[in-house]
C-alpha cells in the first residue's frame, strides 16, 4: 500500500534541486504524491495522515504556480475538485452559505449571491481574468490570503464564518481572527476549509467597493469594501469599512463604525472616515508603490467608497 | 514502487491512468502526476497548439477550454483532467476549414509571431460563448489575461469584434 511516506522520500530528494545550472528558477514542479479523494471524510482522513507537507488542491490558480516555480514545498496533494458537495451558493437563516470549492466565477454570475450580498458579486467580478475565475475557489482564496486578494478583505468586512472541519472536529472561525499575516491563517494543518457563512443583516443595507491596481486582473496595489447598515430613518445604524493590500493582513478600520454612526453621508463624516483608514493601514513599498503612496490611496478609495455605497440610498 | 498505477483513489500516486476527451477523441495515459495539462497535450498527445510561456498564470498562452471553460492549462495537472472534456486550438478547425474565429485572425492580421495566438483563440472563444455581442471595453477587458509581444493587440481586438459581428458558432461536439 502506497502512503504519503514514500511520496515524501521522492519528494525530499526532487526538492533538493531548486535551481538549474545557470540560475535559471525551475518551471516545473517536484515529485508529488497525488490523491483525488471522492468524499469529505475520505479528503479529511487523508489530511489526517498528512505531515504538513500536505497541501489540499482546489483551484490551483494560486498553489500550482508556487509549485511550478518551486516556492512551496509539498510531499502529497489531496486534490478536492471531486468534492462537489462544497460547491454550493444558498440562502437560510439569514445567511448566505457559500461552499468552499465555489468557484469565483459561479458567484460572480449567481443570482441568489447578487441579490442577498451584491458586494461578493462585484469583488467576485474584480478576481483576476475569467480563466482564473472558472478554476479558483473562495476557499482557496481565503485560505492562501493573499494580503492583497479579494475574498479576505470581503470575508473580514462583512465579518464571516469561515467552518473549518478535521478528522475529528469541526470549528467555526470568524474571519476577522483568521488572517495572521501574508499567506498565514488560523487553519490548522489538518483541517480544510469547508464552507463561508456570510450574515445578512435586517435592514436597508449599502455597499461599496473600490479596487486600484495598473491592469485589470493584477492584485489590488489598494483596495476596500464596505457595508452600512441603515436604521428606519435612514441614517447610518452600523459600518464596515474593510482595506486589503496596504496591510499585512486585510484590516477592518473599527474607527469608521463610530465616526458614521447616525450620518447620512455628509462628505465631512466620509472625510473623517477615509482619514481614519488611512491611519490605520501599515503598508509596505514594493515596485507596485510606495507606503506613502498606498496609505494615500487607501484614504482615496475609502473615500469613494463610501460615497458609492451612499449613492445608492 | 515508482512508476506502479494506483487506481484507489483514497490512496496517494505518483502515476495514474486517465481517461478523457479531446477535441471530442477519446483518449487514454498514464502520466506521472505533476506532469501539467499543457505538457501531457503538447508531448503525450503532440497537440502543440498549445503553448507555454510563463507557466505561472499570467501569461494566457496556454489557454483552452476544459469542460466548456477556459483555463490555464500550466495551472492545472493531467491527472486532473481525468473524465474531462477538452478542447484546444487543433479542435477549432472543422471539415477542413478554419474556425470563424481563426478566420477572423486572420483576415484581420491579428497575428504575428503567432506564439500567443492559440491562448488569444481559446480565450477569445470562450468568451464569445458566454457574451456573443461583447462592446469593444468588454473585449479589451476579456482579453486582458493574455499576452501579445507582436501586435499591440489593436488587430486583435478587432478580430474578436469581427468574429462576434459574424456570428460566431460554438463548436459543438462531434
Amino acid at each position: 500500500m502506497r502512503t504519503v511516506n514514500v511520496a515524501a522520500a521522492h519528494a525530499q530528494h526532487a526538492n533538493t534541486f531548486t535551481q538549474g545550472a545557470f540560475g535559471e528558477l525551475p518551471v516545473k514542479p517536484s515529485l508529488f504524491g497525488y490523491a483525488r479523494p471522492e468524499s469529505v471524510e475520505d479528503a479529511l482522513s487523508l489530511l489526517a495522515q498528512g505531515d504538513g507537507a500536505t497541501r489540499v488542491l482546489a483551484g490551483g490558480q494560486s498553489l500550482v504556480p508556487l509549485l511550478n516555480l518551486r516556492m512551496a514545498q509539498v510531499n502529497a496533494l489531496i486534490d478536492v475538485n471531486s468534492l462537489s458537495e462544497l460547491s454550493f451558493i444558498t440562502r437560510e437563516d439569514g445567511m448566505l452559505r457559500v461552499g468552499a470549492l465555489t468557484r469565483h466565477r459561479h458567484l460572480e454570475v449567481s443570482e441568489t449571491a447578487r441579490l442577498a450580498q451584491p458586494l461578493l458579486s462585484r469583488a467576485a467580478a474584480e478576481i483576476g481574468h475569467l480563466a482564473i475565475r472558472n478554476r479558483g475557489t473562495i476557499g482557496g482564496s481565503l485560505v492562501h490570503a493573499d494580503p492583497a486578494a479579494e475574498w479576505p478583505l470581503v470575508a473580514v468586512t462583512l465579518d464571516a464564518q469561515l467552518i473549518l472541519r478535521s478528522a475529528k472536529n469541526s470549528r467555526t472561525f470568524a474571519a476577522r481572527d483568521f488572517f495572521l499575516g501574508p499567506l498565514t491563517t488560523a487553519i490548522g494543518p489538518d483541517e480544510m476549509l469547508c464552507e463561508i457563512r456570510f450574515p445578512m443583516l435586517a435592514g436597508r443595507t449599502l455597499w461599496g467597493f473600490q479596487e486600484l491596481c495598473r491592469r485589470p486582473g493584477d492584485f489590488a496595489i489598494a483596495a476596500v469594501a464596505c457595508q452600512i447598515a441603515l436604521d428606519e430613518d435612514g441614517l447610518c445604524a452600523r459600518a464596515a469599512l474593510g482595506v486589503g493590500g496596504a496591510h499585512s493582513t486585510p484590516l477592518l478600520i473599527s474607527e469608521v463604525d463610530k465616526v458614521l454612526k447616525g450620518s447620512q453621508g455628509e462628505d465631512a463624516a466620509i472625510r473623517e472616515a477615509a482619514e481614519q483608514a488611512a491611519a490605520a493601514v501599515d503598508p509596505s513599498s514594493d515596485l507596485h508603490g510606495s507606503a506613502q503612496y498606498r496609505r494615500r490611496l487607501v484614504n482615496v478609495l475609502a473615500a469613494r467608497a463610501l460615497k458609492q455605497a451612499w449613492s445608492k440610498r | 514502487m515508482p512508476g506502479h498505477t494506483r487506481q484507489a483513489v483514497d490512496h496517494f500516486s505518483d502515476r495514474r491512468t486517465i481517461r478523457l476527451r479531446v477535441n471530442s477523441q477519446e483518449v487514454e495515459r498514464t502520466v506521472e502526476v505533476r506532469k501539467l495539462l499543457a505538457d501531457f497535450l503538447r508531448e503525450d498527445l503532440g497537440l502543440t497548439a498549445t503553448r507555454l510561456g510563463c507557466e505561472h498564470g499570467v501569461c494566457g498562452a496556454c489557454a483552452l477550454l476544459f469542460n466548456g471553460d477556459s483555463v490555464r492549462s500550466c495551472l492545472l495537472f493531467a491527472v486532473q483532467a481525468d473524465g474531462a472534456e477538452i478542447l484546444t486550438v487543433e479542435g477549432l478547425v472543422q471539415d477542413g476549414h478554419m474556425h470563424p474565429l481563426q478566420q477572423a485572425f486572420w483576415d484581420n492580421h491579428a497575428l504575428q509571431c503567432g506564439f500567443c495566438t492559440s491562448g488569444f483563440l481559446m480565450t477569445g472563444y470562450d468568451l464569445l460563448q458566454k457574451n456573443p455581442h461583447p462592446t469593444e471595453e468588454e473585449v479589451r477587458h476579456g482579453l486582458s489575461g493574455n499576452l501579445c509581444r507582436c501586435t499591440g493587440y489593436a488587430n486583435i481586438i478587432k478580430a474578436v469584434l469581427a468574429a462576434a459581428a459574424a456570428g460566431t458558432q460554438s463548436v459543438k461536439s462531434r
